[in-house]
């Protein structure tokens, strides 16, 4: 009994590796030569350069200071290092012995020409929702128009097993919904245009979605933010931070300028997708993510520039109405306290203020005088003077001085009509004395 | 005419009373190391000594300053080697140099009312003198210099 549940569970072990075999067995396709790429239609090619743009193939494919899609950049991936494949049509290095139907395998199923799985650092699980057309589209640019650089590749840093392709079937058994993008008919077309192109060839989800243990994109928390190369990715749901919700209009903004009026700017990781990138899509297509996005942030239309987030924080970044109160204290202290001012003792022709009989005398002429028409130098201490501020101040900048020096300083009742006083003396004009 | 005496010298200044002492200075007097800053007496690029106090000599009537003893930035001292200016030399404060012999002259002024100033007294009195270098810093780092060094003089002497 005990042998017939073993040879069971070993019959059945047996079969689930066959299994698995088969499921993870992928044949080679066979390779294409130069000649066989035929030249494309140019709007093909057109097409292709536009979504190789939004697919920023490019900053992932890309060395730094190296050649275009030459492969070889290092992408971190908590896991190991693992470096980019030479996407140029080099025929030994690169991809130029890919035929179309190879080319479509890889970025449908995420296997490379000669059968091997392909890591999922590569994110054949958003861009196996592309359609045939648009896959076309890139493999005519990337034959047509980039240039075969031959490389050599580095080696992965990745550890045992997590180096063996083969296995890599049973992460995308378990991961991976593969087939192409299905329309959701309760949607408007533009919604599932964006959806179409948000969720296969810009990967939105590729960081803006948290991983798990294994590194798939944990459905569950879909567009939840997470951290990239230590920048954070921010939550492209309700849950986003930001004080303005991402309406339709801003993400627009963003995706063709790289900044908006209302958030931030795309930098850091963000930095090569809007600009390297996905601005190059047509009108449309950003108009259909964008509307996509902001349903999935449950933003609505409403203009940001009317909400009471944006006023109230526009009245906290308004200067400070103790400021101006200040500010005889301000004038003060440029136009007066260069002379008038002492330390531990009262110097000799340094009038402090606070104890001068024209402060604290219940008429404000003398002060205003003396700060309109200044002293000369046979006025006051021989030889030393004061300049006059009536060239220099306003009415009101004496006014909020003598106020000043009234209040604070000689610490006395304000004096009545003090203003009015500022305008008769200065209409008077300075006098014989 | 206008008789007052700047760096030591006897001048009679034919201008009009209501000039600006700073252009009987820099235009008729022929000293330019007094700067023109703001012109309102808000910034301290003109600052000068009349009768030993430091004086905005921009909005200084020239009628006002008849029989004064002025000093400029030029007649601080004969060897340019007042101590303000050996601390502004040592610390290598000015930048683009603009508001500094305002700035010279308004530490000098202070130095003597106040000879060992606390840093809430430097900047008080300096408040009035602005540097759009921002040199505000090193201003004060040489005026406490300039203060230790008077200090020590007096004590060697």
């Amino acid at each position: 009994m005990f042998k017939q549940i073993c040879l069971g569970i070993l019959a059945v072990g047996a079969i689930g590796a066959a299994g698995f075999g088969v499921y993870a067995y992928k044949p080679a396709i066979s390779p294409v030569t130069a000649a066989d790429h035929a030249s494309f239609p140019p709007e093909q090619v057109e097409q292709g350069r536009v979504l190789v743009g939004a697919g920023y193939c490019a900053t992932c494919h890309t060395a730094k200071g190296g050649e275009p899609y030459a492969g070889n950049y290092a992408m971190e991936t908590g896991f190991g290092t693992i470096y980019a494949t030479n996407l140029t049509p080099d025929m030994e290095t690169g991809i130029g012995a890919y035929s179309k139907d190879a080319f479509r395998r890889a970025m449908h199923e995420g296997v490379a020409r000669d059968g091997s799985h392909l890591f999922p650092a590569f994110p054949y699980d958003h861009f196996t929702k592309m359609s045939d057309d648009d896959i076309d589209a890139i493999y005519a640019f990337i034959m047509s128009e980039v240039k075969p650089v031959r490389t050599t590749q580095k080696e992965n840093e990745l550890p045992f097993p997590l180096n063996v392709r083969f296995l890599q079937a049973g992460w995308k058994m378990l991961f991976v919904d593969f087939g192409e993008y299905e329309t959701d008919p309760d949607k408007s077309a533009e919604w599932n245009r964006g959806a179409y192109l948000a969720e296969g060839v810009t990967h939105c989800g590729a960081c803006h979605t948290p991983r798990n243990a294994l590194g798939a994109e944990d459905a569950d928390q879909k567009f939840a933010g997470a951290e990239i190369d230590r920048w954070q990715a921010p939550a492209l749901t309700a849950a986003n931070a930001s004080a303005v919700p991402w309406n339709a209009a801003e993400f627009r903004e963003y995706l063709v300028k790289g900044s908006t009026k209302y958030h931030g700017i795309a930098a850091g990781p963000m930095g090569p997708v809007v600009h390297a990138g996905v601005r190059e899509l047509p009108d449309s297509d950003l108009t259909a993510i964008s509307i996509y996005l902001a349903d999935q942030v449950g933003a609505d239309d409403s203009d940001p520039a009317d909400s009471q987030i944006v006023q109230a924080s526009l009245e906290r970044n308004a200067p400070d109405r103790r400021y101006r109160q200040a500010e005889g204290e301000r004038l003060y202290t440029t136009a007066c306290a260069a002379c008038h001012y002492n330390s531990q003792q009262i110097n000799a022709g340094r009038p402090d203020l606070g104890i001068n009989s024209s402060v604290n005398q219940n008429d404000p002429s003398n002060l205003i005088q003396v700060i309109l028409y200044g002293v000369n130098s046979h006025q006051g201490t021989e030889g030393v003077v004061m300049p006059g501020f009536r060239d220099a101040l306003s009415d009101d900048q004496i006014t909020s001085i003598a106020a000043y020096l009234r209040a604070d300083r000689a610490e006395q009742a304000p004096w009545e009509g003090l203003r009015g006083s500022v305008t008769e003396l200065r209409a008077r004009g300075p006098g014989t004395h | 005419m206008v008789n007052l005496k700047i760096n030591g010298r006897e001048v009679s200044v034919d201008a009009d009373p209501a000039t600006p002492l700073l252009w009987a200075i820099r235009d008729e007097i022929g000293l330019t190391g007094t700067k023109f800053g703001c012109g309102i007496g808000m910034c301290g690029a003109c600052t000068v000594h009349v009768g030993g106090q430091a004086t905005r000599s921009c909005i200084t009537m020239l009628g006002d300053v008849e029989g004064t003893e002025i000093t400029t930035i030029e007649g601080l001292d004969a060897d340019d080697n007042h101590p303000v200016q050996e601390a502004w030399r040592n610390l290598r404060v000015p930048q683009c140099g603009y508001c500094q012999s305002g700035q010279i002259m308004q530490a000098a002024a202070l130095l003597t009312d106040i000879p060992d100033p606390s840093d809430d007294d430097i900047d008080a009195v300096m408040t009035g003198n602005l540097c759009r270098c921002m040199t505000y810093p090193r201003i004060r780092s040489a005026v406490r210099e300039a203060a230790s060094a008077n200090r020590g003089q007096t004590q060697n002497g």
